[in-house]
């Protein structure tokens, strides 16, 4: 059963938030181990694997990157694993540009506006796979994702060096 | 599968019809701890004669034989010092490793020869005593305490434990109630317990943060309350972090004023505890007033001190500075912002410091909730979870794991697999591959914590996987999975998937750090994290240059025919190349000397395939084929 089928939601990258909460707080009243623990040993034991995949299930798809590469995944999308050199010359390029930008950033303002930007890029990005999913353009698909996987990891860079910078000057 | 139990799960005793016998709430704590109990959704704390709801958590076992807890032993300290054990949850789970930590700062004493493999033992009152079993008498004195007010047996209990707080001390604080006879419903985090009072009693929901302060910890969680729902969106802490913090400062300038009044002390542990003593008390004193005064007494010799509540709060500025600093980190955790914190709840006496409050109370922008007692709200949800668990509920509690769980690969890197802040129960998996051709054996090594680098992460368990069918490098498929069960306890188990063949593996669970070095590790991980991110590409540049010469010479020793003396002498070259830069410490240079290798290599992988090796290749370069194998 597929994360989607799991919680009785739509394959679809837009998912409101708070239809994703409520079939999962649904089934995890009915499945969560805190309501067998009076019950015998096997029952339990299928309660704990059904919370565990409802919570892989709602970890995957809450988070819209994790759900976008996923519903990818479903399509026959192959992407490489996380940590893999980037196979992409132009995304390569902007990650070589972009990783010069924040070395020379020294204050966390200027580190903030790069994270910023990154996340706009990033939304926009994500706004823009809907229409590739709908016309299953898996090289451009795969393109995409891997830009948004790399834009998040910078992001993620980004907040660590701020962290960085703030902490040198208190 | 092979499961590799670091905890057994099924090993629970299944919970008996349990008719007739109530479920409490309990809240072991570090230095007091408090049994309440639920009915019909209201939770009481429950008392003694005295009327006394905290049992202070301390065990002596008196040379005339017998144990006492809490008040009584707490009496017997002065008199004879050897058979009394304060601040014993600091230990659960802990190996002698642990112990450098804690050692200056209480008066342990440690049974020679335990903690290499196992936990640590106590020498007390003349025998060797594990934490375990001196906690499970501080838990049946609370039994014994709820049995007599609720005239009724008592088996069953939920028991909180810190968030941070690891495999090894939750395990341990399971095996202390099962010592105690009390069935461990569920294990609680304490931040989520708090909330849950709050939630349940208080009819609490929104975005609520419990802020804990203890003697020596500090816990931040941040959690969803609504219709019932409490979800944990994250959560983080300082086990070293605490009111005796805010004692020692007390102390040190007390102790500097009567230096500098030209007083020449003998610095012993009296002297230091004698000072300690006073500085509590000035310091609770300073919750009520501006100002206080005390007298202190060393060796006779007296000393008279005054302190005005703006001087203390100077002195303990920074460390609340820092609290506020970790409750900012578990925010961006959960991508919140202060203002969207409904309410938060103080928990811990040292929350009663004026300074704390308000400083609490202008990061979230709003007063914070007291109308529970901080030292009885832990144990109230505590009870109410009992009830909810035995009698059947609504409720429905999602919590999550506070240190992320993963595995060491190539180079003494971390992979994570179990995330921190992940709800809980989880069942992950990850899959990993062997590196030399051949190889039928590999190393498991489980950690526990934020940094990017093994040796800077708690060490859970060891234990190798042998038996593999010797294959190519890369060919095999190792799943590692990771399971979390709703006590927040671990099971690891590994499979080698292409031939299925189940592998007996043994699992010697480490007690290697201390909670200090635990918090400590999490704070590092955010001051480290540009500095880890740094060597983390290092090292898999590294090890992705290793690998591309292991495949080669693979391949020159199988095919090196192919080659002419002097395409031999170029790849030979390249070879080289990659193997000083993989010495030194340019990453630039060694993806440089990799690509070159790569290039240079090229022809050879196009001849190798052209003789019809396409299964070893599949027309992919020597640098691809390895990454496609590694995945």
């Amino acid at each position: 059963m597929d994360h989607f089928a799991r919680l009785g939601l739509p394959a679809a990258l837009d998912l409101e938030p708070a239809a994703l909460d409520r079939a999962y707080f649904a089934l995890q009243r009915q499945w969560h181990p805190d309501r067998f623990v009076t019950k015998p040993a096997s029952e339990r034991a299928r309660a704990s694997l059904e919370a565990a995949a409802l919570n892989d299930a709602y970890r995957t798809l809450k988070d819209p990157l994790s759900r976008a590469v996923y519903l990818a995944e479903l399509r026959g999308v192959v992407l490489p694993g996380d940590g893999k050199t980037i196979d992409d010359p132009d995304l390569l390029m902007e990650a070589i540009e972009a990783r010069e930008e924040l070395h020379e950033a020294g204050t966390a303002q200027a580190v903030e506006a790069l994270a910023a930007r990154a996340r706009a890029v990033m939304a926009k990005s994500l706004g823009d796979l809907g229409g590739l999913l709908l016309q299953d353009d898996k090289p451009a698909i795969r393109k995409a994702l891997l830009r948004l996987r790399y834009l998040d990891k910078f992001a993620e860079e980004a907040r660590a060096r701020r962290t960085n910078l703030e902490r040198a000057k208190a | 599968m092979t499961l590799l139990e670091i905890h057994e799960p099924g090993e629970t005793p299944l919970p008996h019809a349990g008719e007739g016998s109530l479920a409490v709430g309990i809240d072991l704590g570090t230095t007091n701890s408090v049994v309440a109990i639920a009915r019909d959704g209201k939770p009481a704390a429950l008392h003694d004669e005295a009327g006394r709801a905290m049992v202070p958590s301390v065990v002596a076992y008196p040379s005339a034989g017998g144990v006492l807890v809490g008040d009584a032993a707490r009496l017997l300290m002065a008199e004879q010092p050897r058979a009394v054990v304060a601040s014993v949850k600091r230990l659960m789970g802990r190996g002698a490793a642990d112990l450098q930590a804690v050692a200056g700062v209480l008066p342990y004493e440690i049974e020679p020869g335990s903690g290499e493999t196992d936990m640590v033992k106590l020498r007390v009152g003349g025998k060797a005593r594990s934490p375990v079993e001196i906690s499970a008498e501080i838990l049946k004195t609370l039994r014994r305490r709820a049995e007599d007010a609720l005239e009724k047996a008592v088996e069953r209990a939920v028991i909180t434990v810190p968030a941070y707080f690891d495999d090894a001390a939750r395990t341990a604080t399971r095996d202390a109630a099962r010592v105690a006879g009390l069935e461990v419903l569920r294990l609680v985090n304490e931040p989520t317990a708090a909330a849950l009072a709050y939630g349940l009693d208080k009819g609490a929901e929104g975005l609520y943060a419990v802020y804990d302060l203890g003697g020596g910890t500090f816990d931040f969680s941040l959690l969803r309350l609504e219709k019932g729902v409490f979800q944990v969106l994250a959560t983080g802490g300082d086990a070293a972090l605490g009111g005796d913090d805010f004692d020692r400062a007390i102390a040190e300038r007390l102790l500097a004023e009567r230096k500098k009044d030209g007083l020449v002390d003998r610095l012993d542990e009296a002297a230091v505890k004698t000072a300690l003593a006073l500085a509590r008390q000035m310091k609770e004193q300073l919750s009520e007033r501006d100002q206080t005064s005390g007298r202190l007494e060393i060796a006779g010799v007296p000393s008279f001190h005054a302190l005005t509540r703006p001087e203390f709060e100077t002195m303990i500025g920074h460390h609340v500075a820092r609290t506020l600093d970790i409750a900012r980190h578990v925010l961006a955790d959960a991508a919140m912002a202060a203002p969207d914190v409904q309410g938060v709840v103080l928990v811990g006496g040292s929350t009663r410091v004026p300074l704390v409050r308000a400083e609490v109370a202008r990061l979230i922008g709003k007063p914070p909730l007291t109308d529970i007692d901080p030292d009885e709200v832990v144990a109230l949800g505590a009870a109410l979870q009992a009830e909810a668990l035995t009698g059947g509920s609504d409720t429905l509690l999602l919590d999550v794991t506070p240190l992320s769980l993963g595995l060491e690969t190539m180079g003494g890197i971390v992979e994570k697999v179990v995330p921190r802040n992940t709800p809980i129960p989880v069942q992950l998996a990850q899959d990993f591959t062997t590196y030399q051709d051949g190889q039928t054996a590999m190393a498991i090594h489980v950690v526990q914590g934020e940094r990017e680098m093994v040796a800077d992460c708690r060490s859970l368990a060891r234990f190798e996987l042998s038996g593999i069918p010797p294959m190519t490098a890369g060919a095999a498929r190792i799943r590692v999975s990771f399971a979390v069960d709703a006590d927040g306890l671990l099971t690891v188990s590994a499979e080698e998937r292409t031939t299925g063949t189940a592998q007996r593996i043994e699992v010697k669970p480490s007690y290697g750090l201390s909670h200090e070095d635990m918090a400590d590790m999490l704070y590092d991980s955010l001051e480290n994290a540009e500095a880890d991110m740094t060597q983390r590409l290092l090292t898999e540049a590294r090890v992705e240059g290793r690998r591309n010469l292991l495949a080669l010479d693979a391949a020159l020793t199988k095919d090196g025919a192919l080659l002419d003396a002097a395409e031999r002498a170029a790849l030979d070259a390249g070879r080289t190349r990659l193997e000083t830069a993989i010495a030194g410490d340019d990453r630039e240079e060694i993806n440089a000397a990799a690509e070159a290798l790569e290039s240079l290599s090229k022809p050879f992988a196009e001849r190798r395939m052209d003789r019809g090796i396409r299964e070893a290749l599949a027309g992919l370069s020597v640098k691809e084929l390895e990454s496609r194998v590694g995945e």
